[in-house]
């Protein structure tokens, strides 16, 4: 009976195990076919911020895995950092060690890259940042992919300046997302800049849900209780965080989006969230493009073919608002 | 508490020299003092902070709120407080369990759609297999430290790299939205109900522990376990048994728990749910006075000390603390209480708050 426990348990552990290889398929020996047909691959090191993070980031996590498949001759190698700085800058030292021939960074913090960047610059390995950007020179990357979120900060604070024109007063809250990451940094400096330019518009609160939802449900339980009706918007950095606050506003008999109740401002544009807007409940949803995998493939083809990227490359971007926003535009959406 | 008394000291000098004595000696006390510190202080702060009232049909406050967030850590630090004290480690998994059973209910009451009002199996059924999910994991890890003699610690370790990955798998690698009122009754209220599902679950659990740890052998069982098993077996305890029965325990608590917290957002993220709070529960238990080496344990000094946690982030945030210096302040206040419950600190005290003592009572006299 033990020795039976003992087997059933390493088996269990064994299937455990094997529950995350998906996340790092390709990575192992095991999964490699031939040597010679490896050879042929291009080895790619993908330094992923948290794979699972959010519906946004599964979305890109997945979109880079498709673009970069054994079968369009690439062999991804994805290290998943969990949003931990430290560990992610040992991945790429990792894979430098491994002797990539290419990387791919979504960082999870914008500082502390000179060092790691070098030693990839030394060994020859193009590096490529995806969607994040860092604070570090330009010599040390090859180029950067992702959304301006700047610019989408933008598309929503126009929206605003129409929600509250003629001088209505708005009473902002602002669920900002991990502290650091360049996604909170351009969209708080672009409703900061707005906040600045409008004299009408006053900033309640701010404070990091950490893009999760169940932070931001319990920051705006507590805004409600200091400020309660006196909030007419909520400026939220991603819909996970949207979804936390509209709760929040659900329970307190508040009414969340619509032509008269709290104005709610999203980001990311998931499916799940579209669907929220749809209904009426997000009045202002900009669309953060997570399928960055196919941009990524065609930047490293075109280095392969001796091309040179552009520093910077962007991918288009839009913003869905509640009044507009059809059940097709949605179907029509791959996420 | 130990203050006022070196004031109040000269006029009522014996009686609450002794007092003073009982209750600078007792764990329980200090953690009950720095959670009403930790309350207390928002009088200047926020002085709306005790106002309670009925908004929407639901109790609201400050209060009311810290009791509801606190719900999932308090069940969490109940189960983290039986492993601890029988086997003197930890368990880092409780968060990962909480996402697998939340999936496995979500799998149940969703089917493969990720966004749907409809369920697909009966409501109970679904809590159920969540429930058993969580025990499953329970008897996992149990298994690993009482009959494989594996440290807690890394016995665990497994389910916390992998069990995200597992309820990952579990709920096809996306979010699911329960979108059916009904999902929410666990999580926020059943309606008519004025008070949270939250904060009625949490209390039930509490009480339960209290009794089946206080009326039965359990209790003892544990403590005599965690501060020696080999004379526990001597005397005819079956300690593997009381060791696996711990994590059981824990593992259907953080169970409860993952169904709590994904039912008061109606979403399952695998990725998000319970993250980190294995840490916090390991926090709570040691704010409450717990011995983190095994042995002797007091359910009611980890709720204490659970609740502490959530009041501080709480107050920070009705103090609107700027995001970017939250960490800084929790963790000072953290420094504060660890160092103030040390032994050290405590002996440091207690022979000043004597040498008060003697010096008053030769003056008076």
């Amino acid at each position: 009976m033990k020795k039976f426990l003992v087997v059933f348990f390493v088996v269990a552990l064994t299937i455990s195990l094997c529950a995350c290889t998906p996340q790092t398929s390709g990575s192992g020996p095991s999964t490699a076919p031939e040597g010679t047909q490896n050879n042929s691959l291009i080895r790619v090191g993908f330094a992923q911020c948290k794979a699972d993070e959010s519906d946004w980031r599964k979305a890109n996590t997945k979109s880079v895995q498709d673009a970069l498949s054994r079968e369009n001759g690439f062999d991804l190698i994805l290290a998943d950092s969990n949003n931990d700085a430290a560990k992610q800058v040992s991945d790429v030292q990792g894979f430098i060690d491994q002797e990539v021939d290419y990387i791919i960074i979504a960082a999870v913090n914008e500082d502390g890259w000179d060092t790691v960047l070098g030693n990839a610059q030394k060994a020859g390995i193009p590096v490529i940042l995806m969607d994040r950007t860092i604070n570090a020179s330009e010599d040390l990357y090859t180029c950067w992919l992702g959304g301006g979120f700047y610019d989408e900060g933008v598309k929503a604070t126009d929206w605003m300046a129409k929600r509250f024109a003629n001088g209505k007063q708005a009473n902002i809250v602002h669920l900002q997302g991990q502290l650091g990451a360049s996604a909170q940094v351009g969209r708080t400096q672009a409703l900061e800049d707005a906040i600045g330019a409008n004299s009408n518009w006053k900033l309640l609160a701010q404070q990091t849900g950490e893009w999760s939802t169940d932070t931001a449900k319990e920051i705006m339980a507590s805004w409600i209780q200091q400020y309660g009706a006196e909030i007419n918007c909520v400026y939220a950095e991603n819909d996970n965080m949207a979804d936390g606050a509209i709760q929040a506003l659900e329970e307190a008999g508040m009414t969340a989006g619509g032509d008269e109740g709290v104005a709610i401002i999203s980001f990311d544009a998931n499916r799940a969230y579209l669907q929220m807007t749809l209904e009426g409940k997000i009045n202002c949803n900009v669309e953060c493009n997570p399928l960055l995998g196919p941009g990524v493939a065609a930047i490293i083809k075109k280095i392969e073919s001796g091309g040179q990227p552009n520093k910077k490359e962007s991918v288009e971007e839009t913003a869905f608002y509640y009044d507009t926003i059809t059940q097709e535009i949605i179907d029509a959406r791959p996420y | 508490m130990r203050f006022l008394n070196i004031r109040t000291g000269v006029s009522i000098k014996s009686g609450l020299k002794t007092i003073a004595k009982s209750l600078a000696s007792s764990r329980l006390t200090f953690s009950i003092v720095i959670l009403l510190i930790v309350l207390v202080q928002n009088i200047i702060t926020t002085p709306t902070f005790f106002k309670v009232s009925i908004t929407n049909g639901l109790l609201s406050g400050y209060i009311p709120n810290i009791l509801d967030e606190a719900s999932e850590l308090v069940i969490v630090t109940l189960g983290m407080t039986l492993v601890i004290a029988a086997t003197g480690g930890v368990d880092i998994s409780v968060g990962a369990i909480m996402a697998i059973s939340a999936s496995f209910c979500g799998l149940m009451l969703n089917g493969s759609e990720y966004r749907t009002d409809v369920f697909h199996n009966p409501y109970i059924l679904a809590l159920l297999i969540g429930l058993l999910g969580g025990a499953l994991c329970g008897v996992f890890n149990g298994f690993l430290v009482s009959y494989l003699k594996m440290q807690p610690m890394i016995a665990t370790l497994i389910l916390f790299t992998a069990g995200r990955s597992i309820a990952k798998q579990i709920t096809h690698g996306q979010t699911i939205y329960i979108m059916n009122p009904v999902y929410k009754y666990l999580g926020v209220q059943i309606p008519g109900v004025p008070i949270r599902t939250t904060i009625i679950v949490s209390t039930v659990i509490i009480v339960i522990m209290v009794l089946v740890t206080k009326l039965t052998s359990l209790g003892l069982y544990v403590q005599s376990v965690g501060i020696n098993g080999s004379p526990s077996r001597l005397v005819g305890l079956n300690s593997r048994m009381i060791k696996l029965m711990a994590f059981v325990i824990c593992g259907i608590l953080s169970g409860i728990a993952g169904l709590v917290g994904s039912s008061s957002i109606g979403s399952v993220n695998s990725g998000e749910l319970g993250l980190s709070i294995e840490m916090d529960a390991i926090l709570a238990v040691a704010l409450g006075g717990n011995m983190l080496g095994g042995g002797k344990f007091s359910i009611a000094g980890s709720v204490i000390g659970a609740y502490t946690i959530q009041a501080i982030t709480t107050t920070l945030y009705a103090m609107s603390v700027r995001a970017d210096q939250l960490n800084v302040f929790t963790a000072f206040i953290i420094i504060v209480i660890i160092v103030a419950s040390s032994d050290v600190f405590k002996d440091k005290v207690q022979k000043l708050t004597r040498k008060v003592f003697s010096k008053n009572v030769s003056v008076g006299g």
